[in-house]
């Protein structure tokens, strides 16, 4: 089963290091936009918690990106291998476990999320926010990562079209883009949207990222529900692929 | 080497193949004919496991499927009708990647692609981006990965489909050859020239319906050998002959221009369903 995720990923990210100086430098693009507006123009002008609001964005960002890369990185070839190029048959038909491509796709998105995140750690650093990155930082955002590739593969193998994966994006992950607590706080919310936006993993990820990275642990409970989410979305995925067959 | 015994598939109220009972033996290239939407596809995806079956059995090399289908997938190679390489990888990384797919050594899997790739001639491509090949290097090249693994059984749907006939011809020199040494192969085609030139036996398929089983020769022998060929107002009519004489006297019988030729499968299918295969 390894050999079989690894033949997975290798596919990958030998696509992927063909263009990984262009893959970093688009990468760039959005991070340092958000930096700019959030960080120095808005930012310079207001406090939140205490901190600079550079500070408390950069975790937001992070949450916001890794969920965006990993959740594209897998979700859009996915789709495209099966509605278009028909290329995931070649899985389909090899003497492998589905377990072993499904878990192979989202290792490939944790990379790409990973990627792209270690870029906007290093810009925010030269934007002079202050972030500490240990071991429960790189946990909760190697679980964003692995979690929102997991939803990829769902969705991919849920959509019927390359509009459908639009709008997958449009009505799930942009809305949870701007309101889980990645560019303020949900304590300002009405208490019905506070309640709701509580149950969506992007909510737990900037927050315990938030908390990580100002070197406090983050919530058990923040970590758990991450967790709880990625395995559903891995078990969900791991059926669709068994049962793709018409 | 493959026993199908009263297969259907149903999707929704839709039947799409309707108790197909077929025998294919060790060594011979089987060709399944018949018009688009006969089911000639589906009966291949179910064989490959890329889709399943609402009825019936299904056994391969004496092992059942689905039950035993980890082991049958490492018998079979398929080449599918839509052309499917992966288009970000290079012929080489296509083949590389079919390799560990099925848990070939990385010796003998670098081995088997040098050989692969000069079988069909793409060795000079190797290195090339498997998207800016031809309809016929990619032909090629789709059938040097079904042969990594040396499967006993070798699946082509619509081999020839959309090729000019100089690498349609080219194909079905390499279909043979591989024949020759020993393997099985199924094919589907609607071209009545490709199953002549490259079948042993035929299954006609219409409407998800097996209709007649046999050698090209002995499905032309059961409407006759010669055909009479004539055109009226309402279209071209044909009538068959065991007998050459027998033609001869009923063309002299006509007063219209008449063609005598011989029988092909296209006749027989005609003769037999009322359709024609290309409809």
């Amino acid at each position: 089963m390894f050999a079989d995720i690894r033949t997975v990923v290798w596919r990958d990210w030998l696509v992927l290091n063909r263009r990984l100086g262009r893959f970093i430098l688009s990468r760039m693009v959005s991070p340092i936009l958000y930096l700019i507006a959030f960080g120095w123009g808005l930012g310079s002008q207001i406090q939140v918690q205490g901190g600079s609001y550079l500070d408390f964005i950069v975790p937001g960002i992070l949450a916001l990106n890794s969920m965006i890369m990993s959740f594209n990185a897998v979700g859009t070839p996915v789709n495209m291998s099966r509605l278009y190029y028909k290329t995931i048959e070649e899985y389909q038909i090899a003497p492998i476990a589905a377990t072993s491509f499904v878990i192979g796709k989202i290792v490939s998105g944790i990379i790409r999320g990973t990627i792209s995140s270690l870029v906007i750690i290093l810009l925010s650093f030269a934007f002079g926010a202050t972030l500490t990155v240990h071991g429960w930082f790189w946990l909760v955002l190697l679980l964003n990562c692995a979690l929102f590739a997991a939803l990829g593969f769902v969705a991919a193998m849920m959509m019927n079209s390359h509009e459908e994966m639009a709008n997958f994006n449009t009505y799930i992950l942009t809305p949870m883009s701007f309101l889980c607590a990645t560019f303020f706080s949900t304590d300002r919310l009405p208490s019905f949207l506070h309640y709701l936006v509580e149950i969506l993993p992007l909510t737990h990820a900037s927050k315990a990222l938030r908390l990580a990275g100002h070197n406090q642990d983050p919530s058990l409970l923040s970590v758990g529900i991450l967790l709880g989410y990625f395995l559903t979305f891995l078990l969900i995925g791991v059926w669709q692929m068994k049962r793709i067959k018409g | 080497m493959i026993q199908i015994k009263n297969l259907r598939k149903e999707y929704g109220n839709r039947t799409v193949l309707n108790n197909v009972s077929l025998s294919i033996e060790k060594g011979e290239i089987f060709g399944l004919l018949g018009p688009n939407g006969a089911g000639k596809t589906t009966l291949i995806r179910i064989l490959t496991m890329l889709a399943s079956h609402s009825g019936g059995a299904i056994t391969i090399n004496n092992l059942q499927l689905p039950e035993e289908a980890r082991k049958i997938k490492s018998l079979l190679g398929c080449v599918p009708q839509h052309l499917n390489l992966d288009g970000e990888l290079t012929a080489w990384e296509n083949l590389e990647l079919h390799g560990r797919l099925h848990h070939i050594p990385m010796q003998e899997r670098r081995q088997r692609i040098d050989e692969l790739l000069e079988y069909v001639e793409l060795s000079d491509r190797a290195a090339d981006m498997a998207s800016t090949f031809s309809g016929g290097m990619k032909r090629r090249l789709m059938i040097a990965r079904a042969l990594m693994h040396r499967p006993k059984i070798l699946f082509l749907d619509e081999p020839t489909v959309g090729l000019d006939p100089q690498v349609r011809r080219r194909l079905w020199d390499l279909i043979l050859s591989l024949n020759h040494q020993g393997l099985t192969v199924l094919l589907t085609t609607h071209y009545i020239e490709e199953a002549e030139a490259l079948c042993q036996r035929v299954a006609i398929l219409e409407k998800g319906k097996l209709v007649i089983t046999g050698t090209p020769a002995d499905l032309r022998c059961k409407v006759g050998q010669y055909a009479v060929e004539w055109t009226e107002s309402d279209g071209i009519k044909f009538r068959f002959f065991t007998v050459r004489a027998e033609a001869v006297t009923f063309m002299n019988s006509l007063d219209t221009s008449t063609t005598l030729r011989n029988t092909n499968l296209e006749d027989v299918f005609v003769e037999l369903t009322g359709r024609k295969v290309r409809e």
